[in-house]
């Protein structure tokens, strides 16, 4: 009996040992660089996890600053960089943080991160920052953010927490790019501020490209509803290709 | 007069979401039921009647150019108004910690019910919008935010409110399958919104 007890003992301990080398080797796999976890924490954001789409997170400034390309670019340029810093000092400072005041050690720290982007923006590129108004102040507020800290930095590690940040902010910024292509082609007919259709003179005669054929502009895409509508109309292209996104009700 | 003009300006023709879309986040997350919204609603009301006259207070005699003269001349060239993002969200934290308690205290129901979007009012952008909409606005006095902080939470209230009550019988209809849900609500809102801008021909 007790021959058996022993071996039956050294058999438990072997295997564990087998498991902890399995999870020790498991778990060094996880460190590659880009392995395959670390890839569909990229790439997971950018479209079954895309956090306007399916997250409905940070809406807010992703229909006020869509009007045209390039300050919807400057935008996800500042997100992408204030999301993958702030997630990286969230998350060292994961261990110490007391839960019950972590939403104003959040808060401060993608403040401080957001100061900066907009002393940078004023100093080099003035005109975009006046065109972003408060919306830059607002990135501080952008729920992305504060999701992806609360669900993801604060659980996970530097590197995962820093591929986390890049992830979702790409993904945010793809729908921006994808509102503002649009809004700008349809409602003044350029692209970044080149005029991509054709010149629109004061008379059909001095018009070229399309506008020569009798083409006008559709100014309600500069109106704020539109981007709403937009945005829907995304969601619906997205889910129509991707069923499992379907809600039920 | 003028403050009255304020009020229904900041409700109708500013509203925050149908003009500026802020607080989207929580507006179409927890617009399901009218009762969750009608919570929510209130709590935003609260924390924006509060926290634009302290953020008023504190642009006037704290981070504007010259606001520190109060100390002494020597402080009169001091600007610090670098530092008002980080202060106004302070406030806003610090408040609507102090409402997170009192929910949880007196209406667990609804603390409930509401979830993880109570903390998120300190990230809810109409809260940070209206403070930094008030510093651009310039009021001459502190009785300008505070009518501004109450009708702009108002507006929001309205809103949300709005689209509880069209989400609550969209439920029935026939919606296509993708667009069940989010998609609906976003266009929804959409259509919602061209109708609040016929209140940008009044003049006030």
């Amino acid at each position: 009996m007790e021959d058996k007890k022993i071996k039956n003992s050294e058999e438990n301990k072997s295997e564990k040992k087998k498991e902890m080398i399995m999870f020790l080797s498991s778990s060094e796999e996880k460190e590659h660089f880009l392995s395959k976890a670390n890839r569909k924490i990229l790439s997971d954001p950018l479209d079954d996890n895309n956090p306007i789409t399916v997250q409905v997170l940070g809406i807010c400034s992703a229909l006020a600053i869509t009007v045209q390309l390039r300050p919807a670019i400057v935008m996800s340029l500042a997100v992408v960089f204030v999301m993958a810093f702030s997630n990286v000092i969230i998350s060292l400072l994961r261990n110490s943080i007391p839960s019950r005041i972590r939403i104003i050690v959040q808060l401060v720290v993608v403040a401080a991160m957001v100061i900066l982007v907009d002393q940078i923006l004023k100093a080099y590129a003035f005109d975009v920052s006046k065109q972003l108004s408060i919306f830059i102040g607002l990135i501080i507020t952008n729920c992305i953010i504060m999701g992806r800290l609360e669900a993801f930095a604060l659980g996970n590690g530097v590197y995962k927490s820093f591929l986390d940040g890049i992830g979702n902010a790409a993904g945010y910024g793809l729908i921006l790019i994808i509102i503002a292509f649009f809004r700008e082609l349809f409602g003044s007919g350029k692209l970044l501020g080149y005029e991509v259709l054709g010149h629109k003179g004061a008379t059909l005669a001095e018009s070229t490209g399309l506008y020569a054929l009798g083409y006008e502009n559709n100014g309600f895409f500069l109106l704020s509803p539109m981007a709403l509508i937009v945005v829907g109309v995304i969601i619906w292209v997205q889910r129509a290709r991707n069923r499992k996104l379907v809600e039920e009700n | 007069m003028d403050l009255i003009n304020l009020f229904v300006k900041s409700i109708f023709i500013e509203n925050m979401i149908f003009a500026y879309f802020l607080g989207m986040c929580s507006y179409l997350a927890v617009s399901k039921t009218v009762k969750t919204a009608v919570g929510l609603g209130a709590a935003v009301v609260f924390v924006l009647l509060i926290t634009v006259p302290v953020n008023y207070l504190l642009d006037n005699y704290l981070l504007q150019p010259g606001a520190l003269s109060w100390l002494g001349a020597e402080f009169a060239e001091v600007d610090l108004s670098f530092l008002s993002f980080i202060m106004f969200i302070a406030v806003i934290a610090s408040m609507v910690q102090l409402v997170e308690m009192i929910v949880e205290k007196f209406a667990p129901a609804l603390y409930g019910s509401l979830g993880i979007f109570l903390p998120l009012i300190a990230v809810n952008c109409a809260i940070l919008g209206g403070s930094l909409f008030m510093q651009q606005k310039d009021f001459d006095g502190i009785e300008g935010a505070a009518v501004y902080g109450l009708g702009s939470g108002v507006g929001w209230f309205l809103a949300i409110l709005a689209i509880a009550a069209i989400r609550e019988k969209i439920a029935y209809s026939n919606v296509p399958a993708p667009l069940k849900g989010l998609g609906i609500t976003f266009i929804i809102t959409g259509l919602m919104a061209i109708g609040f801008m016929s209140f940008m021909g009044i003049k006030l």
